[in-house]
């Protein structure tokens, strides 16, 4: 008896679900996941569509699942904090989902920065390098690779301030790891010629080298919340965060950002693309679901209005750096007109 | 007759000795517990401190005129013309009336960000509701703006120099005045209680996530008790004891043990890439708990049934009951407070859990409030898990505070047991 009532709840329960989606889903990145939810919310206070769902999946994780396929159980819009691999849209297309619009909608700074409890520092993308790096050029001369010698910043530069090497940062599983790596390690080890060299003769261990991240202590991984380097950072005034400039601009009178290769991690220079570390944010909208899935035109009709992602629209004062006026009117085109991604 | 071997000086001294070591042995227990009491109250003053003032808003009083001319309204009072009424432009009108000094763009910009965007849906809620204000003047309450809300509260250090803070001179010129006018006023934040999920700080609410924990909460009891209780009963009355049902009762034991994200990576795998269940439904979220509590619910049901004495069985079957009747007549009804309070606690760890819903993507932004066991939510815990990770200063006392929510529920759950065990538990 207690079975038979048992397997017909559980029977009924999985013929319930196949039945339309009324909402929109969104999958993807975590840096984005602060912008896309205020322009959800918006979106949804003043409109008669429900708000749409968003998942904190992180850029890979959102477009693995945006990539399995067309239908309702497959989500209609995945962010990136990167722009998506030619094998991501292989994979798209061998599950169908062939039509894929690209929005990009901004930029997002990374910022190295220290408690303002100390002096702020400039720095260089090189002694960055240097100073997290697991091998390093050899200080003593010679175009050898040796395990990281530096325990102090002012070995590396007397410039630098007389402290212990302490960088907090986020893991190899987060976006803004991956662009830290490419923007920040990578190229402060461009500057240097024979390693650059290398890029053409063994590309692999020239990758290997520029992003591989000490494992002494010096590079401390503090977990995806950028919150905790802020109140970190706060109680060890010796040590250095890296994250996105939204967290620095909610902080600023707790932490400040350290001068980048002559660049102030400001809204003004990031946005003018000046800022060394900086990269864009994107998200994808699968073309099958637009007006299958009630509210994804007006929703993108949303995102892509000045007062969203304009220079003094809501996602500014989040602390999203709002792209060029030609571009913003580029990119407002091609998803007024539903234009195909082309990598 | 005392022989000298007791009370000799040696004796004396393997007797101070022994009670010495006696007093260090219970001291050892009260440094134990000391510690722990320690780390519980360190625990409970940083999250009371950083959080108790969640529970209070800032407000702002605003005299606001209804004109239909700036509503852009015309002569129109149907309910799609006042829905699509231009509400953040009335709510600029106003804030520009209170201050008209202020000139310049990027002044009028941060004096607008004095109050909450939640402001114009505010007064778009109250006009939708009673049409008929329309064209007069009303005073009423706005919340403030998460910024302003911080610097009323002293979160905001007003002494630090004006580039290195979120809240400008300029707007701290305008909150004293308004200060000085009484306008205001810090209340009991009933938004925090009544909305769903939001962006801004000031408008964000637990309800979207409790109602979900109520949710997957119903689904986890509905399946876990009645199936766990079956397989108690049946493990401990029935089953022969073979070699299958010692390799079951390993089974049991060593799923209470495995991690929760697992349950969470088998939720993913069979209810919704295989039955196609729906993403971050309660539904699924519950079907996953259920999994996970169901070894805590047996084995306490069985340890309950064990406990009945085997002398209530036989006297049952002496008296000529069949043994069906003897265990829904005399078996259960005696270990039920020991079921109740095993499956209590197992539902309490379910509430508390956020590992293996990571995994069935109930870890999402989520404004409406769930409807029903299908509709997309998130629950208690992952709700503090977003916050935790949001940039806004304001989110960190609010994380703080659906923390203390979340203890409250737990406690709670977890008293209940006790005053279950204490009232209903028979010793033998």
């Amino acid at each position: 008896m207690k079975r038979t009532i048992i397997l017909a709840a559980v029977a009924t329960a999985f013929a319930a679900p196949v039945q339309a989606r009324d909402y929109i889903s969104i999958v993807g990145s975590s840096t984005v996941y602060p912008f896309v939810t205020v322009v959800a919310e918006q979106f949804g206070k003043t409109t008669d569509f429900k708000t749409p769902k968003i998942e904190s999946t992180g850029s890979g994780g959102g477009l693995k699942l945006f990539c399995a396929g067309v239908g309702v159980e497959h989500p209609d819009v995945a962010n990136a904090s990167r722009r998506i691999k030619a094998s991501e849209v292989e994979k798209c297309a061998s599950n169908g989902v062939n039509e894929v619009i690209e929005v990009k909608i901004g930029y997002d700074g990374i910022v190295f920065a220290n408690s303002r409890k100390s002096d702020p520092v400039r720095i260089t993308r090189e002694q960055i390098f240097l100073a997290l790096a697991k091998d390093v050029p050899d200080p003593n001369g010679g175009e050898t690779l040796v395990p990281n010698p530096y325990m102090k910043w002012s070995e590396i530069d007397p410039s630098l301030p007389d402290t212990k090497i302490e960088v907090l940062g986020p893991p190899p599983t987060s976006g803004t790891r991956d662009a830290f790596a490419e923007l920040g390690l990578e190229g402060g080890c461009k500057a240097i010629d024979w390693i650059r060299a290398m890029k053409k003769s063994d590309r692999r261990k020239y990758r290997a080298t520029c992003h591989t991240v000490r494992e002494d202590g010096g590079y401390v991984e503090a977990g995806e919340n950028d919150n905790l380097i802020v109140q970190k950072l706060d109680a060890n005034p010796a040590a250095f965060g890296v994250f996105g400039y939204s967290f620095l601009d909610q902080n600023s009178d707790r932490i400040q950002g350290s001068v980048v290769d002559g660049m102030e991690p400001t809204f003004e220079n990031i946005a003018a693309q000046d800022y060394p570390i900086s990269r864009a944010l994107y998200f994808y909208v699968k073309k099958a679901h637009v007006g299958a899935i009630p509210g994804v035109e007006e929703f993108l009709a949303e995102f892509t209005s000045d007062k969203a992602w304009g220079e003094e629209g809501y996602l500014a004062d989040k602390g999203m750096i709002p792209m060029p006026d030609d571009e913003r009117m580029k990119f407002a085109d091609d998803v007024k007109n539903l234009a195909n991604l082309s990598l | 007759m005392r022989t000298s071997v007791h009370t000799s000086e040696a004796m004396a001294r393997r007797l101070a000795k022994r009670r010495a070591a006696e007093r260090r042995f219970r001291a050892y227990g009260i440094v134990a517990i000391t510690l722990a009491i320690l780390a519980l109250a360190t625990l409970f003053t940083s999250i009371v401190g950083n959080g108790y003032t969640a529970f209070q808003q800032t407000y702002i009083a605003l005299e606001v005129t209804y004109d239909p001319e700036v509503l852009g309204l015309g002569e129109a009072r149907d309910p799609k013309a006042l829905s699509g009424a231009n509400y953040p432009g009335l709510v600029k009108k106003t804030m520009r009336d209170m201050f008209p000094d202020v000139k310049g763009r990027k002044d009028k910009r941060a004096l607008y960000g004095i109050v909450s965007s939640g402001a114009a849906f505010m007064i778009r809620e109250r006009l939708l509701a009673d049409p008929g204000l329309v064209g007069r003047t009303e005073r009423i309450r706005v919340p403030a703006d998460d910024d302003i809300d911080m610097l009323v509260k002293g979160h905001i250090d007003r002494q630090v120099p004006e580039a290195e803070r979120r809240v400008k001179d300029n707007q701290i010129g305008w909150v004293e005045t308004l200060e000085e006018a009484g306008r205001i006023e810090r209340r009991f934040n009933t938004a925090f209680f009544t909305a769903g999920d939001s962006r801004e700080p000031e408008l964000a609410g637990i309800r979207g996530a409790a109602v979900g924990s109520l949710y997957a909460l119903l689904v986890t009891l509905a399946l876990s008790f009645p199936i766990g209780v079956a397989a108690a009963v049946y493990l401990e009355e029935f089953a022969p004891t073979n070699r299958l049902t010692d390799l079951i009762e390993v089974n049991i034991n060593n799923l209470a043990a495995v991690p929760s994200i697992i349950f969470g990576l088998l939720g993913l795998s069979i209810f919704i890439n295989f039955f196609g269940l729906p993403r971050s439904a309660p539904l699924v979220g519950g079907l996953v708990l259920t999994l996970m509590t169901l070894p805590t619910i047996i084995i306490a049901s069985r340890a309950a049934l064990k406990s009945v004495p085997p002398s209530i069985r036989e006297a049952a079957l002496g008296m000529g009951a069949s043994k069906m009747q003897t265990i829904t007549h005399h078996v259960l009804p005696l270990a039920m407070p020991g079921m109740l309070t095993g499956t209590i606690i197992g539902m309490a760890q379910a509430l508390g859990e956020s590992a293996p819903l990571l995994m069935i993507g109930m870890v999402a932004f989520i404004v409406d409030i769930p409807g029903g066991p299908l509709d997309p939510s998130t629950v208690l815990p992952v709700q503090i898990f977003l916050w935790a990770d949001s940039p806004e200063r304001a989110f960190v006392e609010r994380t703080s505070a659906a923390i203390m929510v979340l203890l409250a529920f737990l406690i709670t759950m977890n008293a209940l047991a006790v005053v279950l065990r204490r009232r209903f538990e028979r010793r033998w």
